[in-house]
C-alpha cells in the first residue's frame, strides 16, 4: 500500500495542451502512470498523442471523470485560472485535486478553500512538485507519478516523505535511493502560504499506512504548520521520524522564492521550528545532506527496519 | 510589493478610510508650494523609506529621526530642507540607510488615545485575520507577547465577507463608544475592503488615534500586496518605487531569476527555492558567509546562467561561487554549458565550486572537465559546501 494514490490509479491532467502540462504528461505515461484524459476547453474530442499512448481530451473535468472514472487531477493551468480549476474538480466529485501551478494568488487560494471546506476532494499544492507512489519497475517505473518530479530517482519501499519544497524532496529521496532505502509515497504540499494539505494531514496518513515505517518531514521559515506536525508526531506518533527546516540563514521580513517562506515573527524561524522537532523527538538533520542518514539514525534508535 | 505610506494614505482616501491630510514632495523647490497647500499650525515631516523605525532613525550626516513633528510650517520647511536627499540608517535598513527622496507633510493631529489595527492573513485558518489593540504606537510583537489580553484578533470567514456584528464586537472590545464608536467601525469596515479589494498581504495602522473632537485616523500607515495578484492590478504596480530596491534584484527578476543580496562573500546558484535556502545554511554550517539568496527555477536556460553569473559577480563583496543544481528533470548538461559559457563570457578569477547531480549528469560533469576551466567538483551538498568555504577562507 502507499497513501493518496497507487500505481492503478486513474489521473486527468487538467491543462494537458499547454507546454508545461503536455511535458510533464508524457513524463508521467513514461512511469506507467495510469493518464486517463486530459482537460482543455475547447479540445474536447481530440487526442493527447504521445508514442502508442492515445489519451483523449475533454472540455471539462465532468466530462473526463464520467467517460473514464478518473479519481484524480493534476492540475497545470496558469495562475489566473488556476483556482477556478481547482474549484472544477471539486465539483465534479474528485478525490484528489493536485495543483502544480506557482503564483495564484492568495485572496483565490483562501476562497478556493473555504469553497471546499466539507466536501469530499482533498487538494494537495498549489505551488507544489505533487506526489509519487513508487513502482515496482527499472528505476522505479510502474508506479505513479503525478506533476513535476523526476520519477526515475526513486525506489518502492517503506520510507514517506513530505516536503514544502521541490528540490529538497528529491534531494532526500535521491538520498534515501543511494542508500538503497525505498520510499512509500512522496508528497510535495508546496510553498504557499495557503494549501490544500498540511504536514500534519500526511504524517497521519503515513501513520496510519502499515506499508510506511518511517517519515521525513522537510519544513521550512513561515507559518507553524511543521510545529503542528511536530506536536502531533511527539503524542501520537510511533513511527521514527527525521526532519529538516530550510531558512536558518534567511532575513526576516525577506520571501525567500516560495510566497509562503517567509519570517513573520519569533516562532517562524528556522532555530524556533528546530528546536520544537528535537522537543518532539524528530531525529534533526544537521544539514540538507543528512536527511536520510537522519531516519535512518531515527530507525536505528527504535529498532524499526526501514527497507 | 510594499508602497510607501504616502501611497498608501491615497489608497486610503480612495476607500474611505480617514487619515490626516498630507502631500507628498520629492524635490527641495516644490517645499514651499507643498505646505502652502496644508493649514498653517502642527506639522508633522515623515521621511518616505520602505522600512520601519523611521522616527528612531539617524542620518548619515547625524541629524536625527526620520520623523519630526513641527510646531509651525515654517520649522517643517526648515527640517525637510535636512531630510530630502540625506540618507536615513533605522534599525530595519540595515547600516547603509535609505536614501530619502521622498518626504511627506501632514497635518499633526491632536491625540487622545492611540490603538493599533491590522489586517493581514491568518495562515493557520487561510481566513484573513484582522488584529486590534488599545496599545498602539508600540512594537506590537511586544504587546503579544507581554499584554496578550490587550490583542483581539477577528477571523472573517471569506465566503460572507467581515460581519457587521464581528465589528461592532471588535470596536467594544477597544473600548469605543458614542461618535468614536461610529468612526472607528466605519474605519475598519473600509480598511477591510481595501484589504480584500487591493489583494493586499497586509495593511497596518500603527497608531491609529482617536482626537479630542471624537474623529478616528489613520495616522501611519504599512501596506504591502501579494505579488501573486498584481496581475490584476496595474494601478497597484504602478506605485513600485525601484529606487527603494537592490538593483541586483531588480536585474535578477528581468529574467526570471529569484535573487536576493546578503551580506556575506560566497555566491550561490541553485534551482528550487528550498534547495537555495538550505545551500545558504550549509555554507553557514560550515562556517562560510552566503552573500545571496538565488533560485534559477526548474527550468533554467543557458541565457538564465549566464545572466545569474553576471549579476552574482556584481556584488564586489563576493569572493567565490557556489552552484549546486540538483537536476531532477532539467538537463545537468544545459547548466553545465551554461557555467563554462558564462566563464569564459566574465572572465571568472574566483574559485567556483560546482555540484550537479540528477538527470544527464555525467554529460554535465563531462562538459565541465573538458573545459579547461579551473572548477572544483562536489560530490554531496555537504562536500562541496566545505570546499567552497575552504577555498574562500
Amino acid at each position: 500500500m502507499a497513501i493518496l494514490v497507487t500505481p492503478s490509479t486513474k489521473i486527468i491532467v487538467q491543462g494537458i495542451t499547454g507546454d508545461f502540462g503536455a511535458r510533464h504528461a508524457k513524463l508521467s505515461l513514461d512511469y506507467g502512470t495510469q493518464v486517463a484524459a486530459g482537460v482543455t476547453p475547447g479540445k474536447g474530442g481530440q487526442f493527447f498523442e504521445y508514442g502508442a499512448n492515445r489519451v483523449p481530451i475533454f472540455n471539462s473535468v465532468a466530462d473526463a471523470v464520467k467517460a473514464t472514472g478518473a479519481t484524480v487531477s493534476v492540475i497545470f493551468v496558469p495562475p489566473p485560472f488556476a483556482a477556478d480549476a481547482i474549484l472544477e474538480g471539486v465539483d465534479a466529485g474528485l478525490d484528489l485535486a493536485i495543483a502544480i501551478t506557482e503564483g495564484i494568488p492568495v485572496r483565490d487560494m483562501i476562497r478556493v478553500k473555504r469553497a471546499m471546506a466539507g466536501q469530499k476532494t482533498r487538494l494537495i499544492g498549489p505551488n507544489c512538485p505533487g506526489v509519487v507512489t513508487p513502482g515496482t519497475g527499472d528505476k522505479s517505473s510502474g508506479g505513479c507519478r503525478i506533476g513535476i518530479a523526476p520519477g526515475y530517482i526513486h525506489k518502492k519501499g517503506h520510507v514517506g516523505v513530505v516536503s514544502r519544497s521541490g528540490t529538497l524532496t528529491y534531494e532526500a529521496v535521491y538520498q534515501l535511493t543511494t542508500r538503497g532505502v525505498g520510499q512509500s509515497t512522496c508528497v510535495g504540499i508546496g510553498g504557499d502560504p495557503v494549501n490544500g494539505t498540511s504536514h500534519l494531514d500526511v504524517v497521519k496518513m503515513f501513520n496510519d499506512d502499515p506499508d510506511t515505517h518511517g517519515i521525513i518531514m522537510i519544513g521550512e521559515i513561515g507559518g507553524n504548520a511543521e510545529v503542528e506536525a511536530a506536536r502531533w508526531i511527539k503524542a501520537n506518533c510511533r513511527k521514527p521520524v527525521a526532519g529538516f527546516i530550510a531558512g536558518s540563514t534567511a532575513p526576516a521580513g525577506r520571501r525567500m522564492g516560495h510566497a509562503g517562506a517567509i519570517v513573520g515573527g519569533a516562532e517562524d524561524t528556522a532555530a524556533a521550528k528546530i528546536a520544537v522537532f528535537q522537543e518532539c523527538g524528530i531525529e534533526v538533520a544537521v544539514t540538507p545532506s543528512d536527511m536520510a542518514d537522519a531516519l535512518i539514525r531515527a530507525a536505528k534508535a527504535q529498532g524499526v527496519t526501514l527497507s | 510589493m510594499n508602497i510607501h505610506e504616502y501611497q498608501a494614505k491615497a489608497l486610503f482616501e480612495k476607500f474611505g478610510v480617514p487619515a490626516p491630510r498630507g502631500i507628498a514632495v520629492t524635490a527641495a523647490a516644490d517645499i514651499a508650494t507643498a505646505l502652502a497647500q496644508l493649514p498653517e499650525g502642527p506639522t508633522m515631516v515623515k521621511s518616505q523609506i520602505h522600512a520601519g523605525g523611521r522616527g528612531k532613525g539617524t542620518f548619515t550626516d547625524g541629524f536625527k529621526g526620520g520623523v519630526k513633528f513641527c510646531k509651525t510650517k515654517a520649522a517643517a520647511r526648515e527640517i525637510a530642507g535636512k531630510m530630502l536627499g540625506n540618507t536615513l540608517v533605522t534599525a530595519q535598513t540595515g547600516p547603509a540607510g535609505r536614501k530619502v527622496q521622498t518626504l511627506y507633510f501632514t497635518v499633526a493631529s491632536d491625540i487622545k488615545k492611540e490603538y493599533y489595527l491590522a489586517i493581514l492573513l491568518d495562515r493557520a485558518s487561510s481566513r484573513p485575520v484582522i488584529v486590534a489593540s488599545t496599545e498602539g504606537g508600540v512594537e506590537i510583537e511586544k504587546v503579544a507577547h507581554e499584554t496578550p489580553e490587550k490583542l483581539f484578533k477577528v477571523l472573517v470567514d471569506p465566503a460572507y465577507g467581515l460581519a457587521d456584528f464581528q465589528v461592532r464586537d471588535l470596536v467594544t472590545r477597544l473600548g469605543f463608544a458614542g461618535p468614536e464608536a461610529k468612526n472607528a467601525a466605519k474605519l475598519i469596515r473600509a480598511l477591510y475592503t481595501m484589504y480584500w479589494e487591493t489583494d493586499a498581504a497586509m495593511v497596518e495602522i500603527n497608531p491609529l488615534i482617536t482626537t479630542p473632537t471624537g474623529e478616528v485616523l489613520a495616522l501611519d500607515a504599512k501596506v504591502s500586496f501579494d505579488d501573486n495578484a498584481l496581475f490584476r492590478h496595474p494601478d497597484i504596480v504602478a506605485l513600485r518605487d525601484f529606487n527603494e530596491e537592490d538593483p541586483k534584484e531588480i536585474e535578477a527578476s528581468k529574467h526570471g531569476l529569484n535573487y536576493i543580496a546578503l551580506d556575506g562573500d560566497i555566491a550561490c546558484l541553485v534551482n528550487g527555492a528550498g534547495l537555495a535556502m538550505s545551500t545558504m545554511d550549509i555554507i553557514k554550517h560550515f562556517g562560510g558567509s552566503p552573500a545571496n539568496f538565488l533560485d534559477v527555477g526548474g527550468g533554467a536556460t543557458k541565457e538564465q546562467v549566464v545572466a545569474a553569473f553576471k549579476i552574482i559577480l556584481g556584488d564586489p563583496n563576493v569572493k567565490g561561487i557556489f552552484v549546486n543544481i540538483f537536476g531532477g528533470i532539467m538537463d545537468c548538461n544545459v547548466i553545465a554549458t551554461g557555467i563554462v559559457e558564462a566563464v569564459k563570457e566574465v572572465g571568472l578569477k574566483l574559485p567556483l565550486v560546482v555540484r550537479l547531480e540528477g538527470n544527464n549528469v555525467a554529460a554535465g560533469k563531462a562538459t565541465l572537465a573538458a573545459s579547461g576551466l579551473t572548477i572544483v567538483s562536489g560530490d554531496s551538498m555537504a562536500d562541496a559546501a566545505q570546499k567552497i568555504v575552504q577555498l574562500v577562507a
